[in-house]
């Protein structure tokens, strides 16, 4: 017992450096995170609050929004994260044999949109997407197509979120790609050329499986982000039309902050937590394992 | 580089990675060029790509609109508040566990590396009672607490101030170094890339931030210009212009701060997801 007195007592700034950090981190952190889950197990009430066990899950379970809501968060997911990596991971390619200049300029323009706001972007494509006035159905309409409510219609709400946070979005996944790039080594891809091997052929056997970790980390990250979309939703639908662009955390923040329902909605967070991290197990199986070059 | 075979193929990508490039910046132009555009063009077709008769009209318009400049307040506040303590408190922590060792660093680091598994959104119902409980609801005290408290900034801190070197720390605490000024003379300035890159991040995270300050926040002089956005566009649906005036004068100072550190951003966002 005195000898871990003295190791503390030895040890005793560590514990005063970390002190105010973790007071933080604890107290807006963690706290918060076990408290979600004993939240998800109680019928909150201001006046007092009682154990009802797994009720609230039974309830959102039978609630036929929020398996809307998962269904569209899913369709999201699998819609932005893929698209978002293939556009990163073909210009990244096609900066690559470029000056480092011209790569620097390429990934600021690509990263600009990535530091403004999602409120920002959404208000933006509001006005692209607004079917008298905005600009994409006057583009069309040079094609002859007729106009589109592409944010008033159940078919094509979701899909119309869906490309803009695809266009404006993998500034950040392009200067990552690119950095691990630049750390393949040049005597594979001169191995390559010796070999008669073509570019395609070159990126396909040599970069992409080089490039795994770093896609790994993309994937992991794209998804829990996809997952948390909000702002994009409040701003420009609302979950609307008819419950076509209601996501997750947009339900979660309707049934706590509008109704009040903080029972249900902390399950549907505790639920939100537990399909990130099967996700992020899954995917760490898939393509983890250790890359040697 | 210069004159090696197969220039087609340089040209095809210049040309495509051209074209993604203006889809990616198109609309923050249009963005800009409609601020500055007479109103009644947003409603006309074709649209007038260059501005023929640039006016401030929608520009002041929208700062004449009441709350501005209190929402714009009380964003700087909250990100330049958040930034300052994060960084310094990340710092402090980071380099207590890049460089000590003590009982229990190990379970404690790994309980802010498994933190950043955690959606956010998940703490959102408990912060909140949190906050009505310590009577923080609708203050600077809520909007900024939850953002200094998160564990990415330790992480990263400790990323980088492991790539110190501890002769350095060792000998300067055989001269006689206290451990405050340790951090404060040695540690702080050689990591001051980092530092520079995590306060980067956090305040243009800070500035950018939606779903805390509209859950939190309650009274008009409390919102914060994100917020504040919505607002007028839920008021105004149909004003582009003025809308447009509003999102670049929120969007300016953000685009200011990446001209300014371009380098921080282009090479930060590597730092800490890189096995380093």
């Amino acid at each position: 017992m005195a000898n871990v007195w003295t190791r503390l007592k030895k040890d005793k700034w560590a514990y005063i450096f970390l002190l105010p950090s973790f007071i933080l981190f604890g107290t807006f952190f963690l706290f918060p995170v076990v408290w979600s889950v004993f939240l998800s197990l109680i019928d909150y009430q201001i006046w007092g609050s009682e154990f009802i066990g797994l009720d609230n899950y039974r309830m959102i379970a039978t609630d036929r929004i929020f398996w809307v809501s998962l269904r569209n968060n899913f369709f999201y997911a699998l819609g932005v994260v893929p698209l978002w990596l293939g556009k990163a991971l073909i210009i990244s390619a096609l900066i690559f044999p470029f000056r480092k200049s011209i790569q620097t300029f390429f990934k600021a323009v690509f990263y600009m949109p990535h530091i403004t706001s999602a409120v920002i972007i959404s208000m933006i494509w509001l006005w692209i997407y607004n079917p008298p006035f905005g600009l994409l159905n006057y583009f069309l309409s040079l094609f002859g197509k007729p106009a589109v409510a592409w944010l008033g219609n159940t078919k094509t709400a979701l899909p119309a979120i869906i490309a803009q946070t695809v266009v404006m979005g993998g500034g950040s996944s392009i200067v990552l790609i690119s950095a691990s790039m630049n750390g393949i080594p040049v005597h594979l891809y001169e191995a390559a050329e010796l070999d008669g091997a073509s570019k395609l052929v070159t990126w396909f056997r040599i970069t992409l499986p080089l490039l795994r970790p770093t896609i790994l980390y993309l994937v992991v990250m794209g998804t829990i982000s996809s997952f948390q979309v909000f702002t994009q939703i409040y701003t420009m639908t609302k979950g609307g039309p008819q419950f076509s662009t209601i996501t997750i955390v947009y339900l979660i923040y309707e049934k706590a902050f509008r109704s009040f329902r903080f029972g249900p909605a902390s399950a549907m967070a505790v639920v939100l937590f537990a399909v990130v991290f099967c996700f992020a197990i899954v995917q760490f199986r898939w393509l983890g394992g250790e890359v040697e070059y | 580089m210069v004159k090696r075979k197969m220039p087609v193929g340089k040209i095809v990508s210049f040309i495509l990675l051209i074209v993604m490039a203006l889809a990616a910046v198109l609309p923050l132009y249009w963005m800009v060029c409609t601020a500055f555009q007479r109103p009644s063009l947003t409603m006309e077709f074709p649209p007038e790509w260059i501005p023929a008769n640039p006016t401030l009209d929608n520009m002041r318009r929208f700062l004449g609109r009441p709350y501005i400049w209190t929402w714009t307040l009380n964003s700087a506040v909250v990100a330049g508040t958040v930034t300052l303590l994060h960084v310094f408190l990340a710092a402090l922590a980071g380099y207590t566990f890049a460089k000590k060792e003590f009982i229990g660093d190990q379970f404690l680091f790994w309980l802010y590396v498994g933190s950043m598994m955690v959606p956010a959104q998940v703490t959102l119902i408990p912060l909140y009672l949190l906050m009505s409980k310590l009577c923080f609801l609708d203050t600077y005290a809520g909007l900024i607490a939850p953002g200094i408290a998160g564990p990415f900034g330790v992480f990263l801190m400790k990323q980088q101030i492991s790539t110190l070197p501890s002769e350095l720390l060792d000998a300067a605490k055989i001269d006689g170094c206290s451990e405050w000024a340790l951090f404060q003379r040695i540690v702080l300035p050689l990591a001051k890339p980092g530092l520079a890159v995590l306060g980067i991040f956090t305040f243009v995270g800070q500035w950018n931030a939606f779903l805390w300050p509209l859950i939190i926040t309650r009274s008009s002089t409390m919102r914060t210009l994100q917020v504040g956005l919505t607002l007028i566009q839920e008021e105004v649906p149909m004003q582009f212009a003025v809308l447009m005036a509003g999102a670049t004068f929120a969007a300016i100072p953000m685009l200011t701060v990446f001209l300014i550190f371009q380098r921080y951003f282009l090479e930060g966002v590597t730092v800490g997801a890189l096995k380093g």
